[in-house]
C-alpha cells in the first residue's frame, strides 16, 4: 500500500483542460471517492494515476515514487474497469489470473490464487466458464478479482457498479465496503452516484469543470458543502437551494424571499464580509431538514402543493412558489400525508446553509473560529 | 377485406417475379450442375446416365490440372498471408498509435487502391515486376495481391478495431503487460474474427482471378487454376468438356465452403459489404 | 511532452511498414509510373524495351487521332462502348434488377428468398473463368441451353456471341453483378423500422407507393453508393474477355480489354500506359466523387 500525491497536475486535451491545477493527496490506506457529473475529469484524474494519461503539467505520485511518465505496468496498481474489461477468449480462471502469468508465475501458483480469490468473491464455481456465459454481477466480480489477484500499491476504480441494475448494485456496493474493511487498501473510486461515494468512501473529492471543490470526509461534504454545486450534487433529493435577499440590521442578519420568513440570524464575520459588495445570498436547507409547519411561524417557506409523493417510509412533498421556484420536504412518516392548496414547511436554524454571490459556503457562527 | 386481397396478390405476384428472375440466375448455372458426373457430357443440357465420377478420375490422373490447384492453393495462402499480416498490422497501428494523419492515410490508400484497378494498373505493374526480374515468379503474383486488396482489408479492419474498447489492452498494461504482451495476450485474440474476415474475403479474391497470374506469369508449371483451365480445350479451340466441367466444380469448392463458412459464422450479409 | 498511448509513434511506424512497403510498391508507385511510361514510346521487346524514348504527347495524340477515333478496335470506339456497357449492365442491369428483387425479397416466402438469394450470390462468387465457361456452354449454338429453350418455347435458335455479342456481355455482366446491388439494398431495406412500413400499411399504401413514398427515399444513400461502386467495377471489368476476347471483330473491346490488348497483345506499352492514365483519370474522378458522397454521409450522421 501506499499513498498517492497530485502536485499541480493539469491534464489539457487539445483546447480543452479536463483537469486544472490538481493538488490532492490521498493517504495510505484511504477510500477517496472522484464525485462529480460526466466530463469534470475524475475519469481522466483516475487514469492519470494509472498511468494512461499523462498530465500536460505537474507530478503524479505513488508512495516515494514519481509516476508521472511511468509505464502503467511499472506502477503496482491494480484497476477494475467501467465495462470489466473481461477477455472474452480466456476464462475466468485465466481472466482472474493474468496479472499473475504477465510477472511470470507458473500455471499451478497462479490458478491456486485465482480460486482463492474467485473463492472470496463467490466465483469459485464459476472459473472454468466464459466472460459471456456469467451474469453481469458476476462478471463485475471477476473483473474485481483480477484486481485483488496480486498485491498493488492502489486500487483503482472506474465506475465499476455503473452497468449493473439498481438491485445489484447496491449489493456490490455492500460488498465493496465490507472489502475495505477487510483489506483496508488504498483505493481511488471514480463514480457519479453521491449515494455510493457516501458509501464507501473515507474522503470524497467532488470535481467540477476539472477542478477538485471540496475534498473531505462524507460527512463532513454532507454537512458542510464547500459550494452551491456540492449542495446540489449530494444528498436525494438535492439541497433546497433558494436566492435570498439579505441586511443587516440592529445587528442580526435578516433574509427576505418570497415566501419565507427567518428568524434573524448572528452576523458571521464571513457574511459581513459577503455583504460588503451586495445582498443577494444563497439560502440552502435539505429536505430531510424540512417538517410541515403551520403558516405565520418564523423559519418557514411557504407555497402552493406542486406534488405529494409517498414513497412508504418517507413522503416527499413539494411545494411551488409564486415565482415558480420549488421546494421538497422529505417528511419521515408511513401515514399518508393529506394536503392541499397553500402549504408551509419549516426548519430550524442549525440545518441552514448560506452560499455568497459566486456560490461559496458562508460559515454559520457555530462553525467559525 | 380489400386490403387484404391487394396485399394477398402483391405476395403471389412478387414470389412469382421473384421465381423468374431466380430461374434466369440459376440457368446459365444448370449446365455445371450435371457435366461434371456425366461421363459424355458435353455443352448441351442432360441428365447424366450413368452418374459417375469419372470425369474427376481423369482430372486426379493430370498432373497438370492437380498443379493448377497446388499453384493456386501457393498464391491465395501467400497472398492471404500478406494481406492478413500486413493488414492486421497496420490497421491496428491505425487504430491504438498516434500516428498523424491517420485517418486521411486510411482514406488516401483506399482511393488509391479504387484508381490503380484492372487492366489500366497491369501495364505499370507489369513493367514494375519486370524491372524487379520477377516475371514468372509466384512471389511476383502474390506481392502484387496483397499490394492491391491491402488498402480495402486495412479500412474493414480498422473499422473493427476502432469498435473494440481500448479497455483491454489498458487493463493488460495495468495489469503488468508490455504493450508487445497486451498486443499478442489481449489485443490479437480479440480483433482475430476481424481477420478471419479479411483473410477469407482476400483468399476468395485471390483464388478466382485471372487477370494478374495471366499476365504475370509464363511458364505453365507456374500457372494457377484459373489460367490453367484454357489448356483443356483441344488444339483446335474445342474444350474438353468433362473435364472442363468437373474441374470447374473441384476449383469451385473453396469459394463455395469458404462463402458457407462465412455465411454460417457471420451471416451473410456482412459478407456481402465487403466482396470487390 | 511524452504521451501514453497503446501503441508508441515508433512501433506504430513499425507496425505500418510490411503493409506499407507492399501498398507502395504495387499500388502508389504503379500510379506515377503508368504517368511516366506515357509519355515514353517503351515496347516489350527491342532497342526501346531498354531505353525507352521521351514521345511527349504523342502517344495520347494517336489516340484521340480524329481519322480512325471512332473505328471499331481503336480507343474512341472502345470508350463509347464501354460508356454503353456500363450504363445498360451495371446502372440498368445491376441496380434495376438488384433494386426490384431487394425490394420483392421483403415480401415474398422465407425459403423463395433464401433460394434466390442463393442463385443470385451463386453467380456473384464463383471464380470468374467457371462463370464465363458456363456461359459458353449456355450460350452455344447446336446443345446450349438457351437455345434449347428457344426450341421448346418455339422460338427462333440464336448464334448468340456472333449476333449479339454485345448484348451478351450486358446480359452476362448484369448476370454476374446484381448480387452486390441487391445484397446492398437487401440491408439497407431492412434497417428501416418495420414500424414504417406498417404505419403505411395501416393507412392502405400499395407496395409501389410505400416503395416510392418510404422505401426508397430513406435508403437515398445507400443507391448513390451503389451507382458509384457499380459503375467504377464494370468500368474495369475484365471478366467479358473470358467470354468474348474482345471479339468477334472488336465488337465487345471494352476498355479494359483493349488496355490488355494494345499493351499485352501488341506490346505497345507506351499507348497501353497512356490508356491506362486515361483510364486510371476517369477512376480517379468516381472514386473522388465517391469520397466526397461517403464523407457527406457520415457528417450527416454524426450531426
Amino acid at each position: 500500500m501506499a499513498s498517492v500525491s497530485f502536485d499541480s497536475v493539469t491534464k489539457r486535451f487539445g483546447d480543452f483542460t479536463a483537469v486544472s491545477n490538481l493538488g490532492i493527496t490521498i493517504g495510505d490506506g484511504e477510500f477517496v471517492c472522484l464525485l462529480g457529473p460526466s466530463g469534470c475529469g475524475k475519469t481522466t484524474t483516475l487514469r492519470m494515476i494509472a498511468g494512461l494519461e499523462t498530465p500536460s503539467a505537474g507530478r503524479v505520485m505513488i508512495g516515494e515514487r514519481d509516476v508521472t511518465f511511468m509505464h502503467p505496468k511499472d506502477r503496482k496498481i491494480s484497476m477494475v474497469f467501467q465495462d470489466y474489461a473481461l477477455y472474452p477468449h480466456m476464462n475466468l480462471a485465466d481472466n482472474i489470473a493474468y496479472p499473475l502469468k504477465v510477472r511470470g508465475e507458473s500455471q499451478e501458483k497462479r490458478h491456486a490464487r485465482a480460486r482463492e480469490v474467485a473463492d472470496i468473491l463467490k466465483i469459485g464455481q464459476l472459473l472454468e466458464r466464459m466472460p459471456s456465459q456469467i451474469s453481469g454481477g458476476q462478471q463485475q466480480r471477476t473483473s474485481l478479482a483480477r484486481a485483488l489477484v496480486y498485491p498493488s500499491d492502489v486500487y483503482l476504480f472506474d465506475e465499476p457498479l455503473s452497468n449493473l441494475d439498481a438491485k445489484l448494485r447496491l449489493e456490490a456496493r455492500g460488498f465493496l465496503n465490507h472489502l475495505q474493511r477487510d483489506l483496508g487498501m488504498t483505493a481511488v473510486y471514480v463514480t457519479h452516484d453521491q449515494a455510493e461515494a457516501m458509501a464507501l468512501a473515507t474522503r470524497i473529492a467532488v470535481m467540477d469543470a476539472g477542478i477538485v471543490v471540496q475534498y473531505a470526509p462524507p460527512l463532513e461534504v454532507y454537512r458542510r458543502p464547500a459550494t452551491t454545486f456540492v449542495a446540489n450534487f449530494v444528498g436525494n433529493p438535492p439541497m433546497n437551494l433558494l436566492p435570498v435577499e439579505a441586511m443587516i440590521s440592529d445587528g442580526a442578519l435578516h433574509l427576505k424571499a418570497v415566501g419565507l420568513a427567518t428568524a434573524p440570524l448572528r452576523v458571521t464575520r464571513a457574511a459581513a464580509k459577503a455583504l460588503e459588495s451586495g445582498k443577494s445570498l444563497t439560502l440552502g436547507v435539505r429536505p430531510e431538514h424540512l417538517s410541515l409547519a403551520s403558516g405565520g411561524e418564523e423559519n418557514t417557506i411557504a407555497g402552493q402543493l406542486f406534488a405529494n409523493e409517498n414513497m412508504g417510509p418517507e413522503a416527499l412533498v413539494t411545494l411551488e412558489r409564486e415565482d415558480a421556484a420549488r421546494f421538497t420536504a422529505r417528511i419521515f412518516t408511513d401515514e399518508m400525508v393529506a394536503l392541499e392548496g397553500r402549504v408551509t414547511l419549516g426548519f430550524s436554524s442549525d440545518h441552514i446553509h448560506l452560499f455568497d454571490e459566486r456560490g461559496l459556503r458562508l460559515p454559520l457562527d457555530h462553525e467559525e473560529d | 377485406m380489400t386490403r387484404y386481397m391487394s396485399l394477398y396478390f402483391t405476395r403471389i405476384g412478387f414470389s412469382v417475379a421473384t421465381a423468374l428472375i431466380g430461374v434466369f440466375f440459376a440457368l446459365p448455372l444448370v449446365w455445371f450442375i450435371f457435366a461434371p458426373f456425366n461421363p459424355r457430357a458435353e455443352l448441351g443440357l442432360a441428365i447424366p446416365d450413368p452418374f459417375s465420377l469419372s470425369n474427376f478420375e481423369t482430372v486426379f490422373q493430370n498432373t497438370f490440372a492437380l498443379r493448377g490447384l497446388w499453384n493456386s492453393l501457393l498464391q491465395s495462402v501467400g497472398g492471404v498471408v500478406l494481406v492478413g499480416g500486413g493488414a492486421t498490422l497496420a490497421s491496428y497501428a491505425l487504430s491504438r498509435s498516434p500516428i498523424p494523419g491517420k485517418h486521411i492515410i486510411t482514406y488516401i490508400l483506399l482511393l488509391f487502391s479504387s484508381v490503380v484497378a484492372g487492366s489500366a494498373a497491369m501495364v505499370p505493374i507489369f513493367l514494375i515486376i519486370n524491372g524487379m526480374g520477377l516475371i514468372d515468379t509466384h512471389i511476383a503474383v502474390i506481392m502484387v495481391f496483397a499490394g492491391g486488396l491491402l488498402p480495402t482489408a486495412m479500412f474493414i479492419l480498422r473499422d473493427f478495431i476502432d469498435g473494440i474498447p481500448r479497455s483491454y489492452e489498458e487493463s493488460a498494461m495495468v495489469a503488468g503487460a508490455s504493450p508487445v504482451q497486451a498486443f499478442f495476450d489481449v489485443a490479437l485474440p480479440v480483433i482475430r474474427p476481424g481477420v478471419v474476415v479479411v483473410v477469407v474475403w482476400a483468399f476468395v479474391n485471390i483464388w478466382g482471378s485471372f487477370l494478374i497470374p495471366f499476365i504475370l506469369l509464363r511458364s505453365s508449371e507456374k500457372m494457377p487454376a484459373s489460367v490453367a483451365i484454357y489448356s483443356f480445350y483441344s488444339e483446335a479451340g474445342t474444350p474438353i468438356v468433362t473435364l472442363l466441367a468437373a474441374y470447374s466444380l473441384i476449383y469451385s469448392l473453396p469459394v463455395i465452403a469458404l462463402y458457407l463458412f462465412v455465411s454460417w459464422k457471420f451471416g451473410f450479409r456482412f459478407f456481402g459489404g465487403i466482396k470487390a | 511532452m511524452r504521451q501514453f498511448s497503446l501503441l508508441s509513434r515508433t512501433a506504430g511506424a513499425a507496425f505500418m511498414t510490411p503493409a506499407g512497403v507492399l501498398i507502395g510498391a504495387f499500388v502508389i508507385a504503379p500510379f506515377f509510373w503508368v504517368i511516366y511510361v506515357s509519355f515514353t514510346n517503351r515496347t516489350l521487346l527491342g532497342r526501346t524495351a531498354l531505353n525507352p524514348e521521351f514521345v511527349g504527347l504523342a502517344n495520347y495524340i494517336s489516340l484521340f487521332d480524329a481519322g480512325s477515333f471512332f473505328t471499331r478496335g481503336e480507343f474512341g470506339f472502345s470508350l463509347i462502348l464501354t460508356v454503353q456497357f456500363v450504363l445498360f449492365s451495371a446502372l440498368i442491369g445491376q441496380a434495376v434488377l438488384g433494386m426490384l428483387l431487394a425490394w420483392m425479397l421483403q415480401s415474398v416466402p422465407k425459403s423463395l428468398k433464401r433460394l434466390t438469394e442463393m442463385v443470385v450470390i451463386a453467380a456473384w462468387i464463383l471464380p470468374e473463368v467457371v462463370i464465363a465457361f458456363a456461359w459458353f456452354a449456355f450460350l452455344d449454338y447446336d446443345d446450349g441451353t438457351l437455345n434449347m429453350i428457344m426450341d421448346a418455347l418455339g422460338l427462333p435458335r440464336g448464334d448468340w456471341l456472333l449476333s449479339f455479342p454485345f448484348w451478351v456481355i450486358v446480359v452476362f455482366n448484369t448476370w454476374r453483378g446484381t448480387a452486390f446491388s441487391m445484397m446492398l439494398f437487401n440491408s439497407a431495406f431492412s434497417s428501416i423500422p418495420p414500424s414504417y412500413f406498417q404505419a403505411a400499411d395501416v393507412a392502405g399504401a400499395s407496395s409501389w407507393q410505400k416503395f416510392r413514398d418510404i422505401g426508397l427515399p430513406l435508403i437515398r444513400g445507400h443507391v448513390v453508393t451503389d451507382l458509384i461502386l457499380i459503375t467504377m467495377w464494370t468500368f474495369n471489368v475484365f471478366t467479358p474477355f473470358l467470354l468474348t476476347a474482345g471479339g468477334p471483330s472488336y465488337r465487345t473491346e471494352i476498355l479494359p480489354i483493349y488496355t490488355y490488348r494494345v499493351a499485352f497483345r501488341d506490346f505497345e506499352f507506351g499507348k497501353g500506359a497512356a490508356v491506362g492514365v486515361i483510364v486510371m483519370l476517369i477512376n480517379l474522378v468516381f472514386a473522388l466523387f465517391y469520397l466526397w458522397v461517403a464523407r457527406k454521409r457520415t457528417a450527416k450522421v454524426v450531426a
